[in-house]
């Protein structure tokens, strides 16, 4: 029922706000929340409970009420007390069928002994043949809002803000420090979870409002202070780095929440306290509300919440709702007064509550019964930072550890402590001024922490060595303040009655449930929370980690302050995942040749973030066309260093595990890299273009991992070489042209290079221009065991070099071939793929690298655990195998067994073109490695078949004869 | 999330940086055992209180830096220990000594 207006109200009665509720049509004010509109219009019941489908009203009227979360058109578990009223929104209550009057599965009740906590462990277990049955009908009861498909998922991009000083809370202590740091010459972030600024002033008396009228309105007259209202600190991780949840449900849908990301010096925790619960026989029914919700509803949105009271106050803040009350026109027939014995024993009724039986046993019938039991302390951010509050139970709430704190987290407020609204605001402000002057020493070290720009930081006035302070922050006395101590005001200790209630509201879990669990050996905050889901549902314990943790102590036979309380974690509240995810970079990677891949069918492979052609429509005719006249690759991705310098070489000898110190200018060698455990790293090759200038090729997915590596052992072990590393993967479009034909292809291309293989042999560079482009890199090298040269030509280019060899060479038969046609040609030659043919443990002599390993060299990477694993001949041995069946291509992987004793893999599998059968390479154990030992493979699909190990790696031309004409 | 003193760009978010690990000298190839050797490639001593540690700031200057960090609070600095406690490998310290 509305009221006549009120001082403090935040409703716009000019602006009606028309919406339907489960069907019908309400009209609200622009300012209502979808509650205060419904309670306005006598709607006392929003929600049905998740376990027992009882029905539930107001309890807190604020974001964190259990009982008010609804469907808002598509979106569910929407926070009923806390979103504002829309025109034309279609409100639904959820958990309900067929009607929230109505609730058949309210039959749960009925069944509720066999529905304790944790019943779903003893129940529903067997027979286990029922169990889809039961799913199903579990399903039908499960709590939460309806989801639709066709939601579109919002990307809102994030904002990154680096505030000297963050404050987390508005009300008056928010407020105060604020301002405090702002006139000490910081950047403050103030954030209020409300839709306005004021904390408790908001529904408080008139002095309360004038304060608040004053402290908001300097706020927003302080250019230093940015305020985001409707928004919540989520978490506080290491070094302050700040989630910020900010609504802007102006915006409604893609855009409704945002995730702001601050690095803040110092952050300011001034969260207020929550009021908390009673628990009582009862205490869940729609009618029985804490004194906040009253004060809430009656001053800010003009809403009479019943018209007979009965209250329960152990506290001013109770006293000032019965004030409240009576202004409002409720009948307050009966107050117990906590502080005086008083006490609420039960309270009944089937809708919403009738009755209420106080201390003495009378009865009192009732519409409203209003409860201030005492105040919850939402420590949550200072746990996050490290603090482990303790429970003062004099005060009946738990007090942040102010030594723990790290110095740039700071609290204020209720949270600090008691007293009168000016010692509230006066700590506050001395807070805030703190805040900013360490914020200022913190921005100082951080300055000072850069080397390279001395001159700056000897510009940063310090007047710990005495300089004069600059315009700007503030630090003339740049002691630490003292801060003005705050008085702890006593306050009964009401955290369960005498009979049994709700502690957890929105997982239905009585005191009753806590003890059971407490009995049955979960005897402790955090295991009694773990078996009867205690605190785990939406509120995250806010308000009922207390309660619970003080029936858990009783039933122990403890203490609160020994019991303690579960693990506050973020987030604080709930954030869409979409908020979270933000936009997705997903980049990709195209060589410059992309162009004629797309336009020739070339269907796409990803290997990392690169898009590669894994071929143009037959792999094997692409293979075939290699080995007879003449392909071209793109090899772009192929990782590509340019290494400069006097000590090059002993880089080089300290990567590899051959010899580098002799290689000529215009000579390329093939090099594998180990890893200082000796296993297999990456290969490649390396040519020397000059007197200290050097390319090195590494394996494409190993191309950033390749340069870490380098840049490692030259800036951590020896930083006195002079060696330049330039990454040029990108620089340079690479493409490899093989085949009995290539030489011809290139010869008609190239201009200032001798392409004899005299004049330019097997594994050999050289530079010259190609198609007319200059500075081209030409090295012949044999990956696919053709006659074949390796081109890197600067990138712009290389479309058009790429279309050029095309064109000049289709006489020849030129065309272009992928990846899996690369495959095919490789793996016919034996040549092995780092992470194909080896993995994580494959160490050297294992990859059958005996030929390349030289442990006669100094020290290079690797080398005493491959000199112990050639002495302990130990590992598997990397073999070549022909199949039994020419028809069955092993899936690689396969395993190679003996019995169930598994003694190798197959690694890779092709079925080759140029030989009519199945090529293979495998891992096996050492002692079957000899040439001719017959092995069993294991297909996936369980069948044997039977292998033999080949002489050579290479199946096709093993004495590499092609490779070198 | 961490802080750390990056010497060349500031104090930068740990995300742009790749985590190399606890700083401990490499033995000289030649002379340790393979006890030693894996005890520097697997063993870290892995301590509770302040450590000297190498990052890598992948998404920035791309040096190799040495911080200490604490490992309870995740405080960073920039490195302080003796110098003796962090001479380098073996083969640096016989490069130093040789001058």
């Amino acid at each position: 029922m509305r009221l006549a207006a009120q001082p403090g109200e935040v409703i716009d009665r000019t602006r009606p706000v028309q919406f339907s509720w489960n069907g019908r049509q309400v009209t609200g004010f622009a300012g209502d929340t979808i509650v205060s509109a419904l309670a306005a219009a006598g709607e006392r019941v929003f929600s049905r409970s998740m376990k027992y489908h009882r029905p539930r009203g107001v309890l807190t009227a604020s974001y964190h009420d259990p009982g008010c979360m609804v469907q808002v058109g598509d979106e569910p578990n929407v926070r009923g007390a806390h979103r504002l009223v829309s025109g034309g929104i279609v409100v639904t209550s959820q958990n309900t069928w067929p009607s929230l009057r109505f609730d058949v599965k309210a039959v749960n009740q009925l069944a509720a002994p066999f529905l304790t906590a944790g019943f779903y462990y003893k129940t529903f277990m067997r027979p286990r043949f029922a169990w889809p049955a039961y799913e199903g009908v579990l399903r039908r009861f499960v709590n939460g809002g309806r989801v639709s498909p066709d939601t579109r998922p919002a990307h809102p991009a994030k904002r990154y803000v680096h505030p000297d000083v963050l404050v987390a809370g508005g009300g008056p202590a928010g407020m105060a420090a604020a301002l405090a740091a702002a006139r000490a010459g910081a950047s403050v972030l103030l954030v209020e979870e409300e839709h306005q600024l004021g904390g408790h002033l908001r529904w408080g008396n008139e002095a309360d409002l004038a304060v608040r009228t004053d402290l908001a309105g300097r706020v927003a007259a302080e250019p230093g202070i940015e305020v985001l209202t409707d928004a919540v600190v989520l978490g506080r991780y290491d070094g302050n780095w700040v989630a910020v949840l900010e609504r802007r449900g102006e915006l409604g849908g893609a855009e409704a929440e945002r995730l702001v990301k601050a690095r803040a010096k110092t952050l300011v925790v001034a969260p207020g306290l929550i009021e908390r619960p009673y628990v009582f026989a009862g205490n869940d029914l729609p009618g029985v509300m804490l004194s906040t919700a009253v004060r809430r509803l009656i001053n800010l949105y003009a809403v009479r919440p019943g018209e007979r009271a009965v209250v329960l106050s152990a506290n001013p803040e109770g006293d000032a709702a019965i004030a409240d009350l009576k202004r409002a026109g409720v009948q307050v027939v009966r107050v117990e007064d906590a502080r005086l014995g008083g006490d609420i024993v039960a309270a009944t009724g089937r809708m919403g509550v009738r009755s209420v039986q106080v201390a003495d046993g009378t009865q009192v019938s009732c519409d409203l019964l209003v409860i201030a039991a005492g105040w919850t302390a939402p420590t949550s951010l200072l746990n996050m930072s490290g603090d482990r509050p303790v429970y003062n139970p004099r005060a009946a709430r738990f007090f942040p550890d102010v030594a723990r704190l790290p110095g740039e987290v700071l609290v204020t407020g209720g949270l600090a402590g008691d007293g009168t609204l000016d010692e509230l605001t006066g700590h506050a402000t001395a807070v805030g001024a703190e805040a900013a002057r360490r914020a200022a020493g913190i921005g100082r070290t951080w300055l000072r922490a850069m080397p390279g720009r001395q001159e700056g930081a000897a510009q940063i006035a310090d007047p710990e060595h005495g300089d004069d302070p600059p315009a700007g922050l503030a630090h003339r006395d740049d002691q630490p303040a003292v801060l003005p101590a705050l008085p702890v005001d006593a306050h009964p200790e009401l955290f369960a009655g005498r009979t049994n209630g709700f502690v957890d509201f929105s997982e239905d879990v009585t005191a009753k449930d806590l003890r059971a669990a407490v009995a049955e050996g979960f005897d402790s905050a955090e295991l009694a929370k773990r078996f009867t889901t205690a605190t785990m549902g939406p509120l995250q314990g806010k308000l009922e980690t207390v309660n619970a943790a003080a029936v858990v102590a009783a039933a122990i036979g403890t203490s609160v302050a020994e019991t303690g309380t579960t693990t506050w974690r973020p987030p604080y509240v709930p954030i869409s995942l979409g908020a979270l995810a933000g936009p997705a970079f997903e980049p990709v990677r195209y060589s410059p040749m992309q162009p004629w891949h797309e336009a020739h069918g070339a269907v796409p492979l990803l290997a990392g973030a690169w898009i590669r052609p894994d071929h143009y429509g037959d792999p094997a005719a692409e293979a075939r066309n290699v080995r007879e006249r003449v392909g071209i690759i793109d090899v772009t991705p192929i990782g590509k260093l340019d290494l400069r310098g006097p000590d090059v070489a002993r880089l080089l000898n300290l990567v590899y595990v051959n010899k580098w110190s002799k290689l000529e200018i215009g000579r390329v060698r093939y090099g594998v890299m180990c890893a200082d455990d000796g296993v297999v790293l990456d290969d490649g090759v390396t040519g020397r273009l000059g007197e200290d200038h050097y390319l090195m090729s590494t394996t494409s997915s190993g191309a950033a991992t390749v340069w870490e590596w380098l840049e490692n052992w030259l800036q951590t072990e020896h930083p006195d070489w002079i060696v330049h590393v330039t990454p040029v993967t990108t620089a340079y479009a690479s493409m490899n042209v093989a085949g009995p034909q290539a030489r011809t292809l290139i010869e008609r291309v190239t201009q200032g290079v001798e392409l004899s293989n005299e004049a330019f042999g097997y594994m050999h560079v050289r530079t010259g221009r190609i198609a007319g482009v200059d500075d081209c890199v030409l090295w012949r090298i044999g990956f696919t065991g053709e006659l074949s040269y390796e081109l890197h030509v600067p990138a712009s280019y290389g479309l058009h070099v790429w279309e050029t060899l095309l064109e000049r060479g289709a006489d020849l038969g030129a065309a272009a071939f992928g990846v899996e046609a690369q495959r095919i040609l490789r793996l016919e030659k034996g040549h092995f793929i780092v992470g194909q043919d080896t993995d994580g443990l494959t160490k050297g002599y294992s990859a059958g690298l005996d030929w390349a390993i030289k442990l006669d060299k100094g020290d290079f990477a690797g080398k005493p655990e491959l000199a112990w694993q050639h002495d302990e001949e130990s590992g598997p041995r990397l073999v070549a195998l022909q199949t039994a069946e020419d028809s069955v291509v092993p899936d690689e992987a396969s395993l190679i067994t003996e019995g169930n004793h598994i003694a190798g893999r197959v690694t890779s599998s092709r079925m080759s073109p140029t030989l009519g059968r199945p090529v293979c390479l495998a891992q096996v154990e050492a002692r079957l490695a000899a040439e001719g030992t017959e092995v069993t493979v294991r297909l996936p699909s369980g069948r044997l078949i039977k292998a033999r190990v080949m002489p050579h790696l290479a199946h096709v031309d093993p004495d590499g004869g092609r490779m070198r004409v | 999330m961490i802080l750390l003193p990056c010497p060349w760009c500031g104090p930068r978010d740990a995300s742009e940086f790749g985590h190399v690990g606890e700083s401990s000298p490499r033995p000289d190839p030649a002379a340790a055992s393979p006890a030693q050797w894996r005890s520097y490639l697997y063993l870290r001593a892995n301590t509770c209180g302040w450590v000297a540690e190498t990052w890598y700031h992948r998404l920035g200057c791309r040096r190799f830096i040495k911080v200490e960090r604490h490992t309870e609070t995740n405080e960073t600095r920039q490195p302080r220990l003796q110098p003796a406690a962090d001479a380098g490998s073996p083969a640096q310290q016989a490069r130093a000594a040789s001058g």
